[in-house]
């Protein structure tokens, strides 16, 4: 491989799209940035970034625990992000209510707990793992036809748990009183939507990496909610933004061989500083 | 006059606290109705008893003729202390929208236009008018003061037409002519709607020459009747246990002082 960029974009296109790699790179990308985005924009709303960031890391000793069983990496990645997450369902409810101080000391803790556990399983495993910086970082390289099948499955699964949950969720996070008391399962939604975060969360670090994971489901709908209050219109507006960015940095990736994940966190930042500026501007 | 909910020996109790007990009170049809008392006497936990989100550990309560909870869908609720800060990029219109369908699973797809949308967007659209909230409908509700966010959130409980609407404090943190706009137009709703109205408040002042009837909770007791009736100088001094003072205004209107619990002492904090 020897990419090289030219000025005409169709030739460069052209180029990315004769490698079955690439191929394989840009669906994987597209469905982990359509998933991103959809379940960002109720983290966003949810206020639970943070929860978001630790779930990320549970993919940590999620891969070192699958190298040392022998299991696909990808199988960590889904059993501990998504065993984070009812951990923080479930240790940070007082008396059946979200409970704001409980919630970020139990997310803090399960943090905590999993870089411990991660570290644990590495130093049993005894060998490196392949590659601890795509771990960290994200790779676009080695993705598999299984890898796009797969993240397929789980983006379906989870856009039809949304489109099932979406209005009782949007209320529950808006308004938890309110919904409530009008009788939503508030409490059964918080922990349907860790859950889900945590399948999301697995998906997206197998391709951007553990650490960067948290800027693509949060950035895109971070963005669409500064640039427009209309509900659809800026859920739309963060899976387009999710996309682009993807590609985008999939292509920056591919010309300057600099980590996928971290060209998706610069594109990222920088569309939302952008767009915080414009905010600032129009005030 | 028909009966929209009642409470008979009721008593409620937080784990081993009773918070109140031996109360009796009747809500009867388009009556406006002030819930009185100071912090901590169980206005609220009243609520939460028409409401079937407190069960009663004495006595028997009824709501719009079955059991509290049963009757959910005709119930407007304003919980108490609700405000949105300035992040929260939700337009009040959509907010509004929750109180009508937030309960019903599934996700509005765009595009749909059929019938039932257009009645619910007609029937948004009136009750935002109804409250007078058409000019800032369209804000974020961050954005909004808070006597705006009120309003809004009145409009939300109002959104599925009800007929017995709960408000928690909707006139904490207003200023004065607010919460003088906010009464009237809750005691509108009563007379033209004809919906029954528990409305709680800390300081009866500014409500009482637009209630039918006002409920007093103090030392775990209750005391209900009319606002003639009930807000003499004794009767609320022997409530409160301490000096409470009825004074009547040369325009003839009522004015409490006093009471151990008066907004301007107890709620600097929480603003
Ligand atoms: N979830 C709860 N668990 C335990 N005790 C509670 C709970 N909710 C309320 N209480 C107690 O019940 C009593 C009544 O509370 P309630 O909220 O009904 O008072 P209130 O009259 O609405 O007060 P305020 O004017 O402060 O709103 C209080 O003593 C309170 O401490
Ligand atoms: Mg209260």
């Amino acid at each position: 491989m020897n990419p090289s960029f030219s000025a005409n974009p169709l030739t460069d296109l052209h180029q990315l799209l004769q490698y079955p790699f690439m191929v394989n790179a840009l669906e994987a990308g597209t469905i982990v940035a359509v998933i991103a985005a959809l379940v960002g924009w109720f983290v966003v709303l949810r206020r639970e970034s943070f929860v978001c960031h630790t779930l990320s890391v549970m993919s940590f000793p999620g891969a070192s625990g699958a190298a040392l069983a022998g299991l696909p990496l990808a199988s960590g990645y889904f059993v501990f992000a998504v065993g984070g997450a009812l951990a923080i369902a479930f240790g940070s409810r007082v008396s059946g209510r979200r409970s704001a101080m409980q919630e970020s000391a139990v997310v803090g803790t399960v943090g905590a707990v999993a870089l411990g556990l991660g570290f644990l399983f590495l130093s049993l495993y005894g060998g490196i793992l392949e590659s601890v910086e795509t771990l960290l970082f994200g790779s676009f390289v080695g993705i598999t036809r299984g890898q796009v099948e797969t993240l397929f499955i789980v983006a379906l699964l989870a856009g039809a748990v949304l489109a099932t949950v979406g209005r009782p969720l949007f209320y529950a996070s808006v308004d938890e009183q309110a919904a409530r008391a009008d009788g939503v399962p508030v409490r059964a939604l918080s922990i349907v939507f860790l859950v889900l975060l945590g399948m999301a969360v697995a998906a997206i670090a197998q391709i951007v990496g553990v650490l960067l994971t948290f800027a693509l489901l949060v950035a895109p709908a971070a963005t669409a909610q500064l640039l427009t209050d209309r509900l659809r219109l800026s859920l739309a507006l963060a899976v387009a933004l999710a996309v682009l960015e993807t590609w985008a940095a999939l292509t920056l990736s591919y010309f300057t061989n600099e980590a996928l994940g971290f060209c998706v966190t610069t594109i990222a930042l920088v569309l939302y500083a952008c767009a915080r500026a414009s905010r600032e501007l129009r005030r | 006059m028909s009966l929209v909910a009642a409470l008979r020996g009721a008593a409620v109790a937080h784990g081993a606290a009773t918070v109140w007990s031996g109360v009796d009170i009747e809500l009867t049809a388009g009556e406006f109705v002030g819930i009185l008392g100071p912090n901590g006497a169980g206005k609220s936990t009243f609520l939460e008893v028409l409401l079937g989100l407190q069960g009663l550990r004495e006595g028997s309560a009824s709501v719009l003729g079955a059991p509290p909870g049963e009757r959910r869908e005709r119930i407007g609720y304003l919980p108490q202390r609700r405000s949105f800060d300035a992040s929260v990029r939700v337009r009040g219109r959509d907010l509004v929208a929750l109180g009508l369908d937030g309960t019903r699973w599934g996700t509005p797809m765009p595009g749909t236009f059929g019938r039932r949308r257009a009645a619910a967007r007609a029937r948004i659209d009136a009750v935002i008018a109804e409250v007078g909230a058409g000019a800032f409908a369209n804000r974020p509700i961050g954005e909004c003061s808070g006597g705006e966010q009120q309003r809004l959130l009145i409009a939300q409980a109002l959104a599925r037409s009800p007929d017995l609407l709960l408000l928690d404090e909707p006139l904490d943190s207003l200023d004065l002519p607010n919460q003088a706009s906010v009464s009237a137009l809750v005691q509108r709703l009563c007379r033209e709607d004809g919906i029954t109205v528990a409305l709680v408040a800390h300081d009866v002042n500014p409500l009482l020459s637009y209630l039918d009837r006002v409920i007093y909770f103090a030392r775990g007791r209750a005391l209900s009747g009319t606002p003639a009736e009930v807000i003499t100088t004794e009767k609320l001094s022997a409530l409160y246990g301490a000096g409470v003072e009825v004074l009547r205004r040369s325009d003839g209107r009522l004015v409490v002082v006093g009471q151990p619990d008066m907004p301007a002492h107890h709620h600097g904090h929480d603003h």
